[in-house]
């Protein structure tokens, strides 16, 4: 029997002990009119003929040449930090409510705290969110429940947010009486337009999301952004990707009035920090904050304390912002963390450092960069937008975008997604992204059968 | 040691490093001045590092971990192989279809078995964890009314054993919650149900068995009177280990539920996450499942599988995640759910209540005190240490940490809320009979020492890397970064 021991002399002696007759006789106080006889899924397989199936479902979907990023970014992942992470004493472990028997994964979501505070500029990281998405809707939860004397439930959200991130948002946070207004962007820069902002501040804000590098890859003027959310007694949410703040000014210091700096909270995708994209996740969203709001903050949280004899250890603390101690008034209903995505995440930033990190930032912007060099130098192929961007961009092409997708993709290469179906007025635009795994030989090779596939 | 204690100036690990390239034009503004702290190490510490603290975790790869309400079975480990094929890790979310047919095939074999072992006509693989799948299921519950006008239905009854997640997502649904007490013979009070239902009745949520290890016996009938008052039934799928195969949600009457894959279908916890929190619903709540879910169109070819998106759902409530849900971890779900079979699953049930039954009578007989013992346990039970507690002056938390000591993860202590000093035990079908003798050894060993010696096994655990530790100051003086000292 798969991965039951039992020998037949253990069940008779275990019905024994019982005094049952038989197993089916310990189901006797479900009514028997409930009860099925079979079900109707296939029978069982061994682990040969069960992997023999997955090889041949993996190789048919094959591997492209990938030049999708849009929120999801392939990165080398250096090998120790899977291997390490699914080790079974973390791969088999529970969430560390004993704090005795868990002292690895506590040290360890500590530790990712650490790197996170020091990523973002910020005082506290919990730690971790489902994905970016969800930790995006938790924070805009977190803004209004952070200010009680703000009586504005007006959350201003840009465009230039991942439009799925805003889907996400309205959906989860919704039901709770957040009003998301609306900001538009300029044409020309693919930045989200600071007057519409302003005018949009006249009647009042909760906050502002501040998305850098926004979905177009570009980044926006976020010093600017931070001052008119704290001028209008709102809160800054940065959401960010943790990859690219190796290089950029953290949010705790964006803005440029001295005694009241910094994002309030950011959050973000950590995918980028050494979990592969695996069609769509398990991810794991990152979210740090002010000092000030840790006690709004929803997720766990790991802090160093001392046991009994007066050693260093690690616990789980401010518990009593959570479901299981505040049932219906806790900060949020969620329970988990993304506990082993955080533990690739800490091992591949320690693996990688901030010196590593800073050169697959800076590989990813120039390889994007020289892509977008060699793709604009097709005939019809132009680019589209002036502001600076960092490892994304969007590109404006001589046809229909999802048709000349699918011709690439005959090709095995994922040449970026169709921007016309989030943004109707750049019908026949593409976003691209050339991350550090790409070479100058892949780079030529997408701008050579794009070529033949325009022609 | 931390290992930003390890750090030193200028050390990383080459290997992993792209080569160099030219410095970026990003305006200065936009620019960090100062390198961001994280450790500077070789690849050589930082592997020796993690190695290290993993061996402070029990696991159930090193344990047994009999904790209730969280079935910490087996995971296989073909299960991890096969989902981490190459193929697999490096599709991208938004990769074309016809490079996915096979990851997607998985997903929708998923989604039928599960719609089979648990009666329902839909299944959806996107809620990321059992929380969210809870949130999918009260949001589409209250869509459910509002598209049919009925617009004051906004109470969200909930028993007052359920778990915390409960209450919480009924509140971010913007539901009002509205508690009803449990028996003594643990069963939801009944006429206290009937006396809470009615027009502003937006549904139920009730865990069966419930978290008290009992199953509810008049499900039919709270089903019956839920639904005639106009109410829909939320299945909270934490204990279905205990009836795979055996009894349907579905056929219970419930019209939503959602499975934590991470515990009946064997995906890792791993420290705490990702979990999966599948929803499967009844017929009227189709059109409102949330979105994307895998469609099979009936001509083969490179989109015979495809999604379903809001154009064909418009009433769905949404997508809950930026792409698809925890994928990855559905494939694991999808590999234990191929090995295991019909047949599997149901031995799954059966031995998860023949051990749990076993354990419990065990116990017993060892003179500790059952919270239900004209019951039968279902895949776990509950043993309260009230009298121990009185008499010896050890509570279910010194229990909990002595037990680290004998070498066994400790049982879910004080939870549920209703009964005293519990510990509620689910030893899984993977466990050998040994290992629950061993277990009951432990539990005597611990009773016997605190009839001795109160104060030694309140001073427990002794064996662990750290000993008992001081929460309130963890609270208190909140250290929750390292901060280097400034020499």
């Amino acid at each position: 029997m798969p991965f039951i021991p039992h020998t037949e002399t253990d069940i008779e002696s275990m019905l024994d002990t019982i005094a049952a007759p038989s197993i089916d006789a310990l189901f006797d106080e479900i009514p028997e009119s409930l009860r099925i006889k079979e079900l109707n899924v296939p029978t069982g397989m061994n682990e040969m003929e069960i992997t023999r199936l997955m090889h041949d479902r993996a190789k048919q979907d094959g591997q492209v040449l990938n030049f999708i990023g849009a929120g999801a970014y392939e990165h080398h992942i250096p090998a120790a930090v899977w291997q390490i992470t699914t080790r079974g004493e973390y791969y088999s472990a529970y969430t560390p409510y004993q704090a005795e028997a868990s002292q690895g994964t506590l040290q360890l979501i500590y530790e990712y705290q650490t790197m996170m505070t020091a990523l973002t500029g910020m005082d506290v990281s919990n730690a971790s969110m489902y994905d970016g998405a969800s930790a995006l809707a938790e924070s805009c939860l977190m803004s209004i429940r952070a200010q009680r004397r703000n009586k504005s439930v007006r959350i201003l959200m840009p465009l230039t947010v991942h439009p799925f991130y805003r889907q996400v948002v309205t959906n989860i946070a919704g039901g709770q009486n957040l009003e998301f207004i609306e900001i538009p962007f300029d044409k020309k820069t693919g930045l989200t337009d600071l007057d519409a902002v302003k005018a949009e501040c006249e009647k009042g804000i909760a906050a502002i999301v501040i998305p850098t590098p926004n979905f177009f890859g570009a980044l926006e003027p976020v010093d600017e952004l931070v001052d008119i959310a704290h001028a209008n007694n709102g809160l800054a949410i940065a959401v960010t990707n943790p990859m690219t703040l190796s290089l950029l000014k953290p949010p705790g210091e964006w803005g440029n009035v001295e005694e009241n700096r910094g994002a309030d909270i950011v959050c973000g995708e950590g995918q980028p920090l050494g979990v592969p994209v695996s069609s769509g996740g398990p991810y794991f969203g990152f979210m740090c904050c002010k000092q000030a709001y840790v006690r709004q903050m929803p997720g766990r949280i790991v802090g160093r304390t001392v046991d009994l004899e007066g050693k260093e250890g690690f616990t789980l603390t401010l518990q009593a912002r959570e479901q299981h101690i505040r049932r219906s008034k806790a900060t949020s209903n969620i329970c988990t963390n993304q506990g082993l995505m955080v533990t690739a995440a800490t091992i591949y930033m320690s693996i990688l450092g901030a010196q590593g990190l800073e050169r697959v930032a800076a590989s990813s912007y120039s390889n994007t960069k020289q892509l977008v060099k060699l793709l604009t130098q097709i005939d019809g192929v132009e680019p589209v937008f002036s502001g600076e961007v960092f490892h994304e961009a969007v590109v404006q092409l001589p046809k229909d975008a999802p048709t000349v997708l699918e011709a690439l993709s005959h090709k095995h290469i994922a040449g970026g997604i169709a921007l016309g179906e989030f943004y109707p007025e750049f019908k026949n635009c593409i976003l691209v992204c050339a991350t550090e795994t790409k070479t100058e030989a892949d780079l030529k090779l997408f701008a050579q059968e794009l070529k033949a596939v325009l022609s | 040691m931390l290992i930003f204690e390890h750090s030193h100036t200028g050390r990383f690990a080459a290997a992993q490093a792209p080569h160099e390239v030219a410095e970026t034009a990003i305006p200065k503004h936009l620019q960090r001045k100062e390198r961001a702290g994280l450790p500077e190490v070789s690849e050589l510490q930082a592997v020796r590092h993690y190695t290290r603290l993993s061996q402070k975790n029990f696991s159930i790869d090193t344990q047994f971990y009999p904790l209730g309400s969280c079935t910490m079975k087996y995971n296989p480990r073909a299960c991890n192989t096969l989902a981490m094929l190459p193929e697999f890790l490096s599709r991208h979310p938004l990769a074309p279809v016809s490079h996915g047919q096979g990851f997607m095939q998985c997903m929708y074999e998923l989604q039928d078995m599960l719609e089979d072992v648990t009666g329902m006509a839909g299944v959806t693989l996107t809620p990321m964890a059992g929380a969210q799948g809870e949130f999918a299921g009260v949001a589409m519950i209250t869509a459910y009314h509002k598209a049919r006008g009925d617009l004051e239905r906004t109470q969200i009854i909930v028993p007052d054993a359920a778990h915390g997640t409960n209450p919480a997502t009924a509140i971010m649904c913007g539901c009002e919650v509205i508690e009803i007490p449990t028996m003594k013979d643990g069963d939801v009070d009944f006429e206290a149900l009937k006396k809470v239902v009615g027009p502003k009745t937006a549904g139920i949520m009730l865990t069966n068995p419930s978290t008290l290890g009992v199953f509810e016996r008049r499900i039919k009938e709270i089903a019956e009177l839920v639904h005639d008052a106009g109410g829909l039934l939320y299945y909270d799928g934490a204990n279905l280990n205990a009836i795979l195969g055996k009894v349907r949600p579905g056929d219970m009457g419930f019209d939503v539920i959602h499975m934590n894959l991470h515990k009946t279908f064997s995906t890792p916890h791993g420290g705490g996450g990702p979990g999966s929190g599948a929803v499967g619903v009844s017929k009227r709540l189709l059109p409102f499942m949330p979105i994307p879910f895998v469609k099979k169109n009936k001509e083969a070819g490179e989109r015979q599988y495809d999604w379903v998106t809001e154009k064909e759902l418009p009433q769905s409530i949404g997508r809950l995640s930026a792409f698809m849900g925890n994928a990855g971890v559905n494939l694991r779900a999808y590999v234990y759910a191929r090995m295991l079979g019909k047949e599997g699953m149901q031995r799954v049930a059966e031995f998860a209540t023949l051990n749990a039954n076993y354990l419990m009578k065990r116990l017993a007989d060892a003179g500790f005190d059952l919270a239900f013992p004209e019951r039968r346990a279902t895949h776990e039970f509950i043993v309260t240490l009230k009298k121990q507690a009185k008499e010896l002056n050890v509570n279910a938390m010194d229990f909990a940490k002595a037990l680290l000591d004998e070498g066994f993860h400790a049982p879910t202590t004080y939870f549920p809320l209703l009964v005293p000093e519990c510990l509620l035990i689910e030893p899984t079908e993977t466990e050998a009979k040994e290992e629950l003798d061993l277990f009951v050894d432990a539990m005597v060993n611990v009773l016997r020492n605190s009839e001795k010696d109160s104060e030694q096994v309140k001073a427990a655990p002794y064996t662990t890397p750290v000993r008992r530790l001081d929460d309130v100051r963890a609270a208190k003086q909140l250290d929750v970064r390292y901060v280097p000292d400034v020499a």
